[in-house]
């Protein structure tokens, strides 16, 4: 069979001990089986491991970060179609997601680069500070969370919700504190790092599960592929974990995606109680770094979200294997000086 | 007692459970049983079928069933149905 060639912008080219997706993303799109993928990576840190894998990777450029705004974004990506075209974009990062929702009917009317992004709305619905009204609108259970500014407010909150608490970050991190003293250290060093407002969220007992979906932005849930995860590192990372058979999971995910008509590749975090009941304790926007997993699960999410970026319809998947694992490992890259001076002088290698 | 739906039993004693992905090493006593509760073997049954093949005492043969199966169930293995 002829493969179609395309060339494909992916970000998350940090394949570290906090992975990105974009590496998995790309081993997706590189076993595509009908499409040829040419892999332009996008970064924006001159050592993340990606920019230096010639063989998943086959040129980079350096993006401006997300604070620098979508203007600057925009700049830069006409630079990089003057170079080359750029059919598809996959933006991998939460923090960087807003600028490419904010800019993506100009990069497909004025760059021809299609990207496969929900819009503002069904985008900020998810956000973790509106996670209460989510769980309402789409029948899915959240655990109670309040969004604070200070550091007393948490002295407030102590009235009604019983420690441990989860102190959030609005894009990353969590923390699980059992008293005062461990909460506000929390919520400075959250603030500190993401800045406000901070996540306090009611602390559920259980099992976590996670799913790796993607949703056609009409109402459909083209896959989805739940994962348990066997071992965590210390920055609560999964560093090897397990697809699972979950026919109740599998149904409030779907009428999630469904419901919510999100368009693109996503993630939901749920604790499983020992009654089973599922809460679901975020959604992320974007594909986890786990998502290849869904590919060896016989769900290949990257090459379906490309397509669906390409205008084509994709049926949605009816099947996936439980019982695959993942593992990790760490692998020494040996990189010339020359090369890492080309990305840091240049912006490109 | 019924083994949960789904739950892979292989012969070297590596158990599946893909509903929370947890797996086991159980001995050749916990094959033997596992094999007879899969085989839809009442708990009577099986007791018998322990005392039996292990040459065991009613006492002895129903102590050991009984903490086999409640490990089995804390592990979300099998239910009452």
């Amino acid at each position: 069979m002829n493969k179609r060639k395309i060339t494909v912008a992916v970000t998350g080219l940090n394949n570290i001990d906090s992975p990105g997706p974009g590496i998995p993303v790309i081993r997706g799109l590189k076993e595509s089986e009908s499409l040829d993928v040419r892999i332009v990576g996008l970064s924006y840190e001159t050592l993340e491991p990606g920019i230096y894998m010639h063989d998943l990777v086959d040129k980079v450029y350096q993006l401006p970060l997300p604070t620098a705004g979508s203007a600057m974004l925009k700049e830069r990506l006409k630079y990089i179609v003057n170079q080359e075209k750029i059919d598809v974009l996959i933006p991998n990062f939460d923090a960087e997601l807003h600028n490419f929702i904010k800019i993506q009917d100009e990069l497909k009317t004025e760059l021809n680069i299609a990207t496969f992004l929900p819009s503002q709305a069904v985008f900020d619905e998810r956000q973790k500070s509106e996670l209460e009204k989510f769980g309402e609108k789409y029948g899915v259970k959240v655990p109670e969370s309040y969004m604070i500014n200070q550091v007393l407010e948490i002295r407030k909150l102590e009235e009604t919700m019983d420690y441990p608490m989860v102190i959030k970050g609005r894009y990353y991190d969590a923390y699980i504190a059992s008293s005062y003293e461990q909460a506000s250290t929390y919520f400075y060093k959250v603030v500190a790092k993401w800045g406000y407002p901070v996540i306090v969220q009611e602390f559920v007992t259980g099992t976590e599960v996670n799913v790796t979906a993607i949703g056609d932005g009409k109402g459909s849930c083209i896959g989805a592929v739940p994962m348990r995860k066997l071992y965590i590192t210390d920055k609560g990372k999964a560093w090897s974990g397990i697809s699972l058979e979950d026919d109740e999971l599998m149904d409030i995910s779907r009428r999630v995606i469904e419901n919510s008509k999100w368009r693109g590749g996503c993630e939901l975090e749920f604790i499983k109680t020992k009654n089973d009941e599922y809460y679901l304790l975020e959604m992320n926007p974007r594909f986890p770094a786990w998502v290849y997993l869904a590919n060896g699960c016989g769900q290949n999410h990257p090459e379906a979200l490309v397509k669906m970026a390409l205008g084509e319809e994709v049926q949605p998947f009816t099947d996936y294997q439980s019982g695959k694992m993942f593992i990790r490992y760490s692998y020494d890259q040996i990189v010339d000086i020359s090369e890492f001076q080309q990305i840091s002088t240049m912006g490109e290698r | 007692m019924k083994i949960r739906k789904n739950i892979a039993i292989s012969e070297n004693g590596f158990i599946f459970n893909p509903m929370t992905g947890d797996s086991f090493s159980v001995n050749e006593t916990g094959v033997y049983i596992l094999q007879k509760l899969k085989d839809g073997g009442s708990e009577e049954t099986i007791l018998q079928n322990l005392m039996d093949e292990y040459e065991l005492d009613t006492y002895t043969a129903e102590k050991d069933l009984n903490d086999f199966l409640s490990m089995l169930k804390s592990y979300q293995l099998i239910t009452n149905e």
